[in-house]
């Protein structure tokens, strides 16, 4: 069996990867990494980009975005504290519209505001009246 | 006592409002168990960076320490961080918050501190800190349901910028802590200077090889550390926001029920009265012919 390391990749919303690889592949700043079991300890920052990992007995590499982040090696484990990251195959272009128009919509809905605010007042007033009769009654009896 | 008519009306109004305090309910229940997921999500990066710094700590970094580890003697200026809700509605949580706001501020003020300068994540916290007289410096609303990191970088970056350059002494960030779906916790936690307690134990020492150089992956370390804590008490006070919400309406909603009960019983019994009192006047007029 192959030497492994084990790879966790995490972002602060989100755990992305964990688990073990014979290989490692991300964009460092000063270049590209590509890290095998065993690398001495290092600590540097990535660049957005793809991070590679080769996972044992799979053909296909796991592919996982990064928008930067930083990168630790231990002998024997391999952090990447991704600042956003989405999982690659996901990198499609209907999300990004989706996203386009979930941001539109909210614009657009700006001016509802007032009125929320309005409604939820007059809400809370109507609670506060049902929990002031309550306590009355628990009163009177 | 009011008339039939009167009493409907009243019903009616009881009943729209229990109908409103019901679907919010609903509504928070479910979200609660969305903002806790991501709540817990979230953990696996805090722990990460906190060993990392951990472990930072103890390698030999050639003199350099970060500004953000370092003691400044009496504290003049603070920044305070204070993560309130967009929406109301949510029982006591901001109240309890802002209490414990105005607490930490009057003990600074005894201590010494002449200004507290705010960062107020969320719309409840803004008019509250501009009203004890706090100057607002950042201000963040409409987090929607997802915490999103991309909008606590700014804020958090104003609060780290302020710290670095001697303009405030420490920073503190006053949030509600998620205990259980009954109980959450308001809380005050000193953010900066970082101390000992909130970094972790190292795992062993050893040198970084540090790339481009240490003092840059340092700096760009802490400032992701201070942010994933700030993430992280933002992402509790959501899941603390919908339960808190959750029990509120449910308790609402079943006052109105009660409330409409006791409203029906008295509808019942002045129709019946009023029966009664027609049935006898017919009976004694056909007496009387």
């Amino acid at each position: 069996m192959a030497m492994t390391v084990h790879v966790d990749i995490v972002s602060a919303e989100e755990q992305i990867f964990s688990g073990l690889a014979e290989f490692v592949a991300l964009p460092g700043e000063a270049g590209e990494l590509g890290i095998l079991p065993g690398h001495m300890p290092l600590m540097t920052r990535i660049k957005p980009g793809a991070v590679r990992v080769k996972v044992p007995n799979q053909t296909e590499d796991e592919l996982v975005f990064v928008a930067g982040g930083i990168l630790e090696v231990q002998p024997g484990l391999v952090t990447v504290l991704a600042d956003t990251a989405i999982r690659g195959r996901d990198l499609d272009e209907a999300k990004a519209l989706e996203a386009k128009k979930l941001a539109e919509e909210a614009m657009a809905n700006k001016t509802s505001q007032l009125d929320y605010a309005k409604a939820q007042a007059e809400l809370a007033e109507a609670i506060a009246q049902l929990a002031a009769i309550q306590k009355l009654r628990k009163r009177a009896h | 006592m009011a008339s039939g008519k009167e009493i409907r009306t009243k019903i009616k109004s009881v009943q729209n409002t229990r109908k409103i305090t019901k679907a919010m309910e609903m509504v928070a229940a479910s979200k609660m168990r969305k903002a806790q997921d991501r709540m817990r999500s979230a953990r696996p990066y805090a722990d990460k960076i906190r060993q990392l710094a951990a472990n930072l700590s103890q390698a030999n970094v050639t003199d350099y320490q970060h500004p953000f580890l370092a003691r400044k003697g009496q504290v003049k200026r603070v920044g305070l961080i204070l993560v309130t809700t967009d929406k109301g509605l949510c029982g006591g949580l901001n109240t309890n918050i802002q209490r414990v706001a105005i607490n930490a501020m009057k003990e600074w003020e005894a201590a010494g501190a002449t200004e507290v300068r705010a960062c107020c994540i969320g719309n409840k916290g803004f008019g509250f800190m501009q009203r004890v007289g706090a100057k607002v410096i950042s201000h963040v609303v409409h987090l929607g349901d997802t915490p999103h990191l991309e909008k606590l970088i700014g804020p958090v970056k104003i609060m780290l910028d302020a710290f670095q350059n001697d303009e405030i002494d420490a920073v503190y960030i006053a949030y509600t802590r998620f205990i259980n779906t009954m109980k959450q916790e308001p809380v005050l936690e000193q953010l900066l200077p970082l101390t000992g307690d909130r970094l972790g134990t190292p795992e062993g020492s050893w040198d970084y090889l540090y790339e481009p150089d240490p003092q840059v992956v340092i700096d760009e370390m802490l400032v992701r550390y201070v942010e994933a804590l700030v993430y992280q008490a933002v992402a509790e006070n959501m899941a603390s926001e919908q339960s808190a919400r959750m029990v509120a309406m449910k308790a609402a909603s079943d006052n109105a029920k009660n409330v409409i009960g006791e409203l029906q019983l008295v509808y019942n019994k002045t129709r019946q009265a009023a029966i009664t009192k027609e049935l006898s006047e017919i009976v004694g007029g056909a007496a009387a012919v």
